[in-house]
């Protein structure tokens, strides 16, 4: 099917759940109502890193209105393993011990114990009755320290990997690998300029406005149901059995709508604590997070340490790349290093690179994806530092970029080679764009540009379509739907249907209700769950042939079905009639697929963005930022559009404010979103976005996800941009105002 | 949160009785500040008093003769809007739509934000070089205090126990007078102040007749810096004085190093925002009627 005939695809109609999310009817993890329903609440530890010398819930037990009380003691006691329920490879008693922590915690905000009771302030008050007796450790807060010779241990058991073997080596590091591409001393030998950097980020978090919210119901049958706020209902559902050590199908989850994830929502929480407590309290418990909450025992994504080092010829061919990257996992290992370790230099076909990666455990809440998980960090140092070669060259950024722009072809350090890509087109779009040329107005002004890559994952998915007899349909999908995928997978069913997409109902069903899809991550949902709608749709057009056959006495292989009407000859039938007469030539009609593609197409994206620093302040406004990414092709370019200023607006906020500050104690001090200082509607100018189509030659419609590349380049192209507009190159993020001043002191000396 | 009783008194005397009876009582006007500390459990009562059915703190008239009164619970929706005000006393209206955002703006008060007695409350820079009073009633009656004599802390306040604040009195702006308030936060909107410089000027012939400068978030309470209001007393108005005024402003600021900001970068802000508030009071002052 790939013409770019379509009706459908391409357009930009009314998203499904448009008027309920408008009007305020659409339900939030935090909205189901049940006869009976107790609140719960979370007891969190005061202290970064103690050890529980004992937990004594008596009081809260005996305080009036409660219900239930659960602490670690509660969760089923089995050896440890291995588990994967999507993710990767993870030990189970990780996994647990997030949930409400055993022998130890380690990080402030980590969940202790638990309370079900008959109002939410009841079961907080409950909570603060509960007596745990802390043996306080020292703590490790940042990835530099955690790595150092001495520095206090997370976990005693803890045995570094190294280059895919354990080492017996106990300490913070859970990992460390590398990734060879030719020879770099050779290359940074042949280099004629090599400009090498040190660079750190600190914690943010994914930000969704909505907290993490869920209902459960332990029914006297052993049947889990949990209602919440996820962006995956399989993966929970997996991850939810593991933790409560029950077979998978004795867990339903249903999803409800999703106030925003980026990420943030792929892992549970307070799901299994909310199951724990109606099983003790024979009621269903709901549990929302708050705020504060959210901020210290979700997400964050990791803060790093990175540095990079480049050679380039005066031709402006880069020779050599290296990489030294240590990214903070927070409590457990899992820092996402090995996708930044992807992304760092995958703009680029550079013959020689070493990358070291090194996820390490540090006292903070466990790390979580978010939007690209890595590669932001890593872009803001490898984009900086090829901005400073570029400048050093005297050759213009996006031309330096074009020059050795990665392409079909082009091996990556992490091994594969790439198919065709939009790399190339993206810097072009760039180049051209009126943005890069239009005069800046005004002193202190600078334009900065930088790119990035995210790979994009491919999960399984699931697709039943329902016909109804006025020729509309019912679409029923496993991908919750964070930014408007209803739609877009949709789409794509209504394209292959020849029917409009309004007349396409689609459903996102519970566990039970639809096969396997996984988690609505990685940009992969309008690839993979709309290939499945593809596919089932088709199913739905083989059966309507045989119908059309049948009515017409004919072999099903003579039908046609062109321009939304089965035909054969003279004879022509659209696709509603056909559906009108679907009762009288053998009853319903259910197309179904299910998909597992096994490559997916990488998204490049990059950002021009105008900045003007206030020299007195350092605080820097940004005038202008334009977005440009390759979509393989835009099912729905609102959508895509959508994400892509989504993508730039987060950037720059991670770029210029967002920050965990933390105290000395590892207590994070601006847990409000007040102080934690996300970018406002005040804060951005209308984000300009220009889609490149590169269609990817792995797909039906030639769809790339979206979703994540437009995060990337943001940080480095606002620190790029503040460079050009007063000299000075910030390596630390967040560049915020006393940082910017900070640096222009220094200049000045 | 922890339970807590309510009551709505109709009159000053009800609400200063029910404050003088129950120790612990805490008055509530637009709650942006209290609800938030109750929540997070910064701050713990068994009584909630709402204020903002008593006439006296709602009250908003204003007079050229008498000048403004300002009733402590007045939201500060109806002080951005009220049209007097904004004539008389524009950067009154400036900081009634600085403060939040637009519902925050339509709770929050002028009385709370000094109540609260936070060093960063935007109200009480500009309320101090404006020459505003308090008015606080009591159980044993009614007494009137500069603003800049209020804040006595962080979070402290000269209030007496069973007492409240009832409102603002603010003279009448004598002639050829520009005031401004500035802060900087590093976000646009919905921030908090790393540090904030008032200025109130009176010209004469292109010389200051008269000079107020005060300074938030820089020291534990909202800081009056009375020297540098009087070292400008007589002198032109132009950029030396301004820059010398606004070095005064710097060295009298006593700013922590926290999450908002380093202490150096707070001092050197105070400079600036003294500056750039000097400049805008006078610009203001050469455009006011006589
Ligand atoms: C999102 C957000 C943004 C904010 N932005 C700003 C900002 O930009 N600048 C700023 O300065 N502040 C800001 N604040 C803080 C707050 O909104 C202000 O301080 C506001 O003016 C408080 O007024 P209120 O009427 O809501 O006070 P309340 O919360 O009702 O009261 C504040 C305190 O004063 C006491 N009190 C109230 N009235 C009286 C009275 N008449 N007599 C005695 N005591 C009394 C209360 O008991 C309480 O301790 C913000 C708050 C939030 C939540």
């Amino acid at each position: 099917m790939k013409t770019d005939d379509y009706v459908v695809v391409g357009t930009r109609p009314i998203r499904h759940d448009g008027a309920d999310k408008v009007t305020g009817r659409a339900l939030f993890g935090a909205d189901l109502q049940l006869s009976g329903l107790l609140d719960g609440y979370v007891l969190r530890s005061p202290h970064a890193h103690a050890r529980i010398r004992r937990i004594d819930v008596s009081k809260a037990l005996a305080f009036p209105g409660v219900k239930a009380v659960v602490t670690a003691a509660d969760l089923p006691q089995c050896p440890d393993r291995l588990v994967d329920y999507g993710e990767g490879p993870m030990r189970l008693r990780h996994l647990r011990g997030n949930i409400l922590a055993g022998d130890k915690v380690l990080y402030k905000g980590h969940a202790v114990a638990a309370v079900a009771a008959t109002s939410r302030h009841v079961a907080e008050e409950a909570a603060g009755l509960i007596e745990v007796d802390y043996e306080i450790l020292p703590c490790t807060l940042t990835v530099v320290e955690a790595m150092r010779e001495g520095a206090p241990l997370l976990h005693d058991d803890l045995r570094t990997v190294e280059f895919g073997e354990e080492t017996g080596s106990v300490s913070n590091v859970a990992e460390h690998f590398r990734h060879v591409l030719g020879n770099a001393d050779q290359g940074f030998a042949e280099a004629d300029v090599i400009v090498e950097r040190e660079f750190h980020t600190v914690t943010v978090h994914q930000g969704y406005l909505e907290p993490q919210a869920a209902t459960a119901l332990w029914n006297n049958d052993g049947r889990v149901h949990i209602w919440c706020s996820i962006q995956g209902a399989f993966w929970a559902r997996d991850a939810i059995s593991l933790i409560l050590g029950l077979p998978p199908s004795r867990v339903k989850v249903t999803p409800m709508e999703v106030g925003g994830a980026f990420g943030g929502k792929i892992r549970v929480y307070v799901e299994p604590v909310a199951a724990l407590l109606s099983k003790k309290a024979g009621r269903p418990v709901r549990i929302v997070m708050p705020r504060r909450d959210v901020f210290e025992a979700t997400g964050p994504t990791p803060g790093s340490y990175t540095t990079v080092k480049m050679g380039a010829r005066t031709d402006g061919r880069i020779t050599a790349a290296q990489a030294y990257m240590a990214y903070e996992a927070g409590a457990y290992p899992g820092a996402m290093v090995g996708f930044g370790a992807i992304c760092v230099f995958a703009p680029y076909d550079i013959p020689n690179v070493v990358i070291d990666g090194f996820d390490v455990v540090v006292n903070k809440p466990s790390t979580a994806p978010y939007r690209a998980p890595g590669a932001t960090q890593a872009a803001f140092a490898a984009e900086s530092v090829v901005d400073e070669l570029a400048e050093r060259l005297g050759i213009d950024p996006i031309e330096f970029r074009l020059k050795n722009a990665a392409k079909e072809g082009t091996r990556r350090a992490d091994g594969p080679k790439y198919p065709r890509i939009g790399c190339l087109e993206v810097l072009e779009a760039m180049k051209t764009h009126p943005h890069y040329t239009a005069p800046l107005g005004g002193p202190n002004r600078g334009r900065g540009v930088a790119v990035g890559f995210w790979f994009n994952f491919t999960f399984p998915a699931s697709c039943t379509i329902s016909v109804n007899a006025d020729g509309t349909v019912g679409l029923i999908e496993g991908s919750t739907d964070l930014s408007g995928t209803r739609t877009s997978i949709a789409m794509q069913a209504a394209e292959v249907l020849g029917i409009c997409a309004g007349d396409v109902n689609p459903t996102v069903a519970d566990t039970d209700s639809i096969g396997y899809t996984g988690v609505t991550a990685g940009s992969h949902t309008t690839f993979d769950s709309g290939w499945a709608a593809y596919e089932a749709a088709r199913d739905v057009i083989r059966q309507m042939k045989e119908r059309a056959a049948l009515l017409w006495g004919l072999d099903p292989t003579s039908i046609e079905f062109a321009g939304g009407a089965f035909r054969a000859g003279e004879r022509a039938l659209t696709f509603k009639e056909l559906c009108a007469r679907m009762d009288e030539t053998g009853g319903p009609i259910i197309g179904r697929a299910t998909v597992k593609p096994a490559s997916t197409g990488g998204s490049f994206a990059g950002n021009i963005v105008d900045v003007e620093v206030d020299p007195e302040t350092g605080k820097v406004s940004i005038l202008r930022i334009t977005s440009v990414q390759d979509a393989g092709k835009a099912i729905h370019p609102g959508c895509v559009e959508g994400q892509m200023q989504g993508g730039a607006a987060q950037g720059v906020g991670w770029a210029l404010n967002e920050e965990y500050f933390m105290g000395p104690e590892g207590t994070m001090l601006n847990s409000s979103l007040l102080d934690y200082r996300t970018p406002t509607s005040a804060d951005l100018p209308m984000i300009e976005t220009l889609i490149v189509e590169v269609p990817n030659p792995d797909h039906p419609f030639g769809v790339r996800g979206v979703g994540e590349a437009p995060i990337v380049a943001p940080p480095a192209a606002v620190a790029n941009a503040i460079n050009r507009a007063v000299g000075v190159r910030l390596q630390r993020l967040p560049m915020n105002p006393p940082a910017v001043m900070e640096a222009i002191w220094k200049k000045k000396g | 949160m922890k339970w807590f009783d309510y009551a709505v008194p109709q009159s000053l005397a009800e609400t200063t009785h029910l404050l003088s009876t129950h120790p612990r009582a805490r008055p509530l006007a637009g709650g942006t500040d209290l609800l938030v500390q109750l929540r997070s459990g910064a701050k713990v009562t068994g009584l909630v008093v709402d204020v903002k059915y008593v006439p006296e703190l709602n009250d908003l008239s204003y007079a050229p003769t008498r000048g403004l009164t300002l009733g402590a619970a007045v939201p500060c929706c109806r002080i951005r809007s009220d049209q007097a005000v904004r004539q008389a006393y524009p950067a009154l209206g400036e900081v009634a739509s600085l403060l939040g955002g637009t519902q925050i703006q339509n709770r929050a008060s002028i009385g709370g934000n000094l109540c609260n007695a936070a060093p960063s409350a935007d109200s009480a820079p500009l309320l101090i070089v404006l020459r505003a009073t308090c008015r606080l009633a009591g159980p044993v009656g009614t007494r009137e205090i500069p603003v800049e004599d209020f804040c006595t802390g962080p979070g402290q306040s000269a209030l007496q126990s069973g007492e409240l604040l009832v409102s603002f009195h603010l003279p009448p702006p004598p002639s050829h007078f520009g005031a401004c308030y500035l802060r900087f936060t590093p976000r646009n909107e919905m921030d908090i102040a790393v540090a904030g410089a008032g200025a109130g000027v009176e010209l004469e012939n292109g010389t200051f007749r008269s000079a107020r400068i005060a300074l938030s978030a820089v020291a534990p309470t909202p800081l009056f810096v009375r020297e540098a209001g009087n070292w400008l007393a007589g002198k032109p108005a132009n950029a030396e004085s301004i820059n010398t005024a606004a070095e005064i402003a710097k060295a009298a600021a006593k700013p922590i190093t926290d999450m908002r900001g380093t202490a150096e970068y707070r001092r050197h802000l105070c400079a600036v925002l003294t500056r750039r508030a000097l400049e805008a009071a006078v610009r203001r002052a050469k455009e006011a009627r006589a």
